[in-house]
């Protein structure tokens, strides 16, 4: 248990979500073990925390206070970005199908927390910018809702902030102090940074190695939250693809084999979008497909001028064609249901690469090797963040 | 109770051959919610009867969902002593029994005595009807069948269960079966032959309105959930499904599991046998997966374990084979995995492997009681141990192992030791999340974490059974949209929290009943092979042995957290 505790401390602590010593992360075997050192700092939070372990029927809880910028983005969500009954909604595919809303606690009360994680996976403190998740089978549970918690946050604070501009020209009371903090938030994001990058671990004759290479370069440069995504490479039948629920940057052993045919049900455990990566090999133009969450792909996406009657519903059904950087947006659910990508993606592939989809992430596809598909999702994803703050910026400069 | 329960129940003495409507207690709801839980309670003080007295009751229950339009709510369980492993043992089972029963008016039956001569039970509204059935004793369950009528469903033993065949099977409607743990034989020692319902009344809901929303919450879930209904998910190749992938993770028991892969599984894959028979989906009443397949010339297509232990266990790669002896067990009313097995481990003793057609004989001479098989048929631990060599049988307290080598997954191998009615991997089923991924995937060749997962996902199972829902739904969804559909069928107001603890209180209840007949930490405990030899090594794979310190130390911690005082000293 402490094992797995320290192996998860490590990756969200790499993946810039909270540094070690603002973590608690508690595993419950036969006994209870604490990793990070939050509670070092705080003794008084042990406690409460203890609490919510023993009334709970769960193996690991975790309590998270986030770096930056994500401090900062959760302060100002708390401020201005909450719904009538107090909770934070965003309108991601992964907040939909994962976290539907989150709650938020005014502290570290074991009643208040119990309560909200009967309910939901993960809960933000208000009084200490912190995030409480847990595990019923593994802590990496606990890690995967931290880190879907977070990308959530991110992307509803930077749309809302530019939706906001938008509706209100940002001439209303709040737009100085808005617009300050949202300069300071600014500065800390960064595109996926481009230099020394070696590429031909990605072009490795290997399937395998290329495939694992490829999920580690887009969890390194930050285009997808690790447990999210998926991967892909089509050879002589058979579609080299990763496993549902893998971690991508540690794909050594979670790449299934599936034939094309269908002539072996191995493919049982292959990411839940083995159909849409199926469909598109099925029209012969690709043969190495990429799929991320790169988060201002994601927010650019969501960001629609038209009026629709629900927007709710355009997540799987917009009816405007729309493009960033040239590459078509659609829309569609996970999966292969009615309203799945499966109807969608490979559509869009067959006269082009790349194909982003309504608040959820980017397909790119080449013939060759990952080379081109990754270039091309880091230089979609360098185009969607400049293109946004050109946007932001027009609006301070019109003031 | 405002709905799902009938809160009536039929008790009925074969021996008298009389039959009472008692009232289903309310505490025993609420304590118990049904299926195994109701089975459970009903068999305290009664537990350290032998098998076969006429005293040992013999307890078919449904649960609270039955009969109602919850998702996959057409499962029932049966429940007495096992007279294989000598533990309580409760079996699952699908098909329409536990409708009909539920909607005949009954939440469960308990049969006590044993009839002076063979008697058929017609269970009706009107109550129970004794048949003379000295003409049927004999026949195999298909030939009983021909004579029924296609409305009625019906429970009945075959050849193998009136001798007391240790693991006899029940069939229900046709190819549902009450498969493990020699249920059949206790059945048999009762002169029971056969059990007929017929019932459509219907069961109360007690909010329409939040079942229907509650329904469409499970739904919802199993629809974006591959191994349900995925291109090669449960609903399109049944459980065979899992051939390929157990057969791709190299724990695929082979040569009563001296090896943990068989270069030939691929002949008896859930592809190949729906390709080969031209399957079509069948299953319970009220289920959307149908993950039941039948060939179109009506063959019973055989499930994964039945396959991959009459395939890979006895090195038999022949498909007709398979099928045909999977129809054997059914004819003769046989548990497949503990048949399979047990002819694999005589097989090992006798140092050679069995043609197919060796195999089947061998099916027929356990049916009959004849020859050989009048030996095999007290189990492949009785059988190793009459010829000196124990240690050759694959079993955990006298059930057969199933088709997942433990070897390939620790969680799998700790829940076989833990589980109270011996080698079964229903208990836990830590191959969701070992092997399948679901909801998370864990490192299957560690123990670290391995024994609260483990405890949990047995009170959760335990909750499962005794509702009575199915295990392959909790790929998707999870107790905190069942607790919803229960809440609305029943209108109380559970929570997953409050199940759970219903859970704990089955399972340490069935503990302390293995207790009282003599079981002890020495019994939750793995064939030594397990521990010695490895399963299989290229230089991609190697399944190792067991690491027996790694194993008790996991042991150990499962003990403290459930609250146990065993020592492993
Ligand atoms: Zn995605």
């Amino acid at each position: 248990m402490k094992n797995l505790l320290n192996k998860y401390l490590r990756k969200l602590s790499l993946q810039g979500l909270a540094r070690p010593e603002d973590i608690a992360f508690l595993g419950i075997d036969d006994q209870v073990f604490i990793a990070g050192g939050l509670l070092d700092k705080k003794p008084l939070l042990r406690e409460p925390l203890l609490e919510v372990t023993e009334r709970m029927n769960i193996n690991s809880l975790l309590l998270a206070i986030p770096t930056e910028p994500m401090r900062s983005i959760i302060d100002e969500l708390l401020h201005w970005g909450r719904t009538g009954n107090g909770l934070l909604l965003p309108r991601d595919t992964e907040t939909r199908t994962f976290l539907h809303d989150i709650p938020v606690v005014t502290g570290l009360k074991p009643d208040d927390i119990v309560e909200a994680l009967s309910h939901r996976k993960s809960v933000i403190v208000e009084s200490m910018g912190g995030i409480v998740t847990y595990g019923t089978i593994s802590p990496e549970q606990a890690f995967v809702f931290m880190s879907s918690t977070c990308f959530s946050l991110f992307v509803k604070y930077f749309h809302d902030h530019l939706k906001y501009l938008k509706e209100t020209k940002g001439r209303d009371e709040y737009a100085e102090a808005r617009m300050r903090r949202f300069r300071m938030i600014g500065r800390m994001v960064n595109p996926p940074d481009r230099r020394g990058i070696d590429y031909s671990p990605l072009e490795s004759e290997d399937v395998h190695k290329a495939i694992v290479a490829a999920g580690k370069l887009l969890v390194e440069k930050g285009l997808v939250d690790s447990y999210f995504g998926n991967i892909s490479a089509f050879r002589d039948g058979i579609i080299y693809i990763s496993e549902t629920a893998s971690s991508l940057e540690e794909l050594e052993d979670a790449i299934d084999e599936v034939p094309m045919d269908g002539s072996s049900s191995v493919g049982i455990t292959a990411s839940s979008e083995l159909p849409a990566h199926r469909a598109v090999y099925g029209k012969g133009r690709h043969r190495f497909i990429l799929h991320g969450h790169p988060r201002f792909t994601v927010i650019g996406s969501m960001l629609c001028e038209r009026d629709c009657d629900d927007p709710d519903l355009c997540y799987r059904g917009c009816p405007e064609e729309r493009e960033i950087c040239g590459v078509p947006i659609v829309s569609g659910e996970v999966g292969a249901g009615p309203y799945g990508i499966v109807n969608t993606v490979p559509r869009a592939l067959e006269s082009t690469d790349a194909v982003i989809v309504y608040g959820h992430g980017i397909f790119t596809a080449g013939e060759d090797s990952f080379r081109m598909p990754f270039m091309k999702m880091m230089e979609i994803e360098r185009y969607a963040m400049e293109e946004y703050f050109r946007q932001v910026d027009a609006f301070h400069q019109k003031r | 109770m405002e709905g799902g329960y009938t809160g009536r129940y039929l008790a009925v003495d074969l021996a008298e051959q009389t039959w009472a409507v008692e009232e289903t207690p309310e505490d025993l709801c609420n304590e118990f919610l049904g299926g195994r839980g109701f089975g459970v309670a009903m068999l305290r003080g009664h537990i350290t009867k032998d098998p076969f007295s006429p005293d040992m009751p013999l307890i078919i229950a449904t649960g609270p969902l039955v009969g109602t339009p919850s998702p996959t709510s057409g499962r029932f369980s049966v429940i007495s002593r096992s007279p294989l492993t000598g533990t309580v043992f409760d079996c699952s089972v699908g098909g329409r029994f536990g409708t009909r029963l539920k909607k005949v008016g009954f939440d469960f039956v308990v049969f006590t005595g044993t009839s002076p001569d063979w008697v058929r039970v017609d269970i009706t509204r009107e109550g129970v009807v004794f048949n003379p059935a000295h003409e049927l004793a004999g026949l195999s369950t298909g030939e009983v069948m021909k004579h029924l009528d296609k409305d009625l469903s019906y429970g009945l033993i075959g050849p193998a269960g009136e001798r007391f065949v240790s693991f006899a099977s029940i069939v229900f409607d046709g190819h549902y079966l009450a498969g493990r743990g020699g249920l059949g034989a206790v059945m048999g020692a009762k002169h029971l032959k056969l059990i007929t319902v017929r019932g459509d009344g219907a069961v109360r809901v007690y909010s329409e309105e939040k079942l229907k929303k509650a329904r469409e919450n499970v739904m919802r879930l199993l629809r974006a959930t591959p191994a349900i209904f995925g291109e090669f998910g449960l609903s399109n190749f049944g459980t065979a499904a899992l051939v390929d992938l157990i057969h791709a993770r190299r724990m695929e028991p082979t040569m009563n599991f001296r090896q943990s892969f068989f270069p030939d599984s691929g002949k008896y894959s859930g592809y190949r046998m729906k390709t080969v028979y031209d399957t079509k989906k069948t299953g319970c009443a009220g289920c959307p997966i149908l993950c039941k397949k039948q060939g179109s010339g009506g063959e019973v297509i055989p499930e994964f374990e039945t396959a991959s232990h009459f395939g890979a266990l006895n090195e038999n790669n022949d498909l007709s084979s398979i099928v045909e002896a999977n129809h054997l067990c059914n004819d003769y009313g046989l548990d497949t995995i503990s048949t399979a097995s047990t002819i694999a481990c005589y097989s090992e003793i006798q140092g050679r492997s069995f043609s197919p057609e060796e195999l089947l004989s061998h099916i027929k001479l356990i049916g009959e009681r004849e020859g050989i098989g009048d030996a095999l048929a007290e189990g492949s631990l009785r059988y190793a141990g009459s010829q000196g060599v124990p240690e050759l049988s694959m079993t955990v307290k006298g059930l057969e192992l199933p088709a997942y080598d433990p070897r390939g997954a620790y969680g799998m191998a700790l829940a076989y030791a833990t589980s109270n009615r011996g080698a079964c991997h229903l208990r836990a089923y830590p191959i969701s999340y070992e092997i399948l991924r679901k909801p998370v995937a864990v490192n299957r060749f560690s123990f670290e974490g391995k024994a609260r997962m483990v405890k949990i996902s047995e009170d959760m199972n335990a909750v499962i059974d005794s509702l009575t829902a199915c295990k392959f739904v909790f790929f998707g969804a999870s107790l905190e949209e069942y607790a919803e559909v229960l809440n609305a069928v029943t209108g109380t107001s559970h929570d997953v929290q409050s199940l759970l603890a219903i859970g704990e209180r089955i399972w340490d209840i069935e503990r302390e009943m293995n207790r009282m007949n003599g079981f002890t930490w020495k019994d939750d405990n793995l064939p030594e092979r397990f521990f010695r030899e490895a399963g299989y090594e290229d230089e991609k794979v190697v399944i190792p042995p067991i690491d027996r310190d790694a194993f008790l130390d996991a042991l150990r911690r499962y003990y403290r957290i459930r609250g146990y005082e065993e020592s492993t000293e």
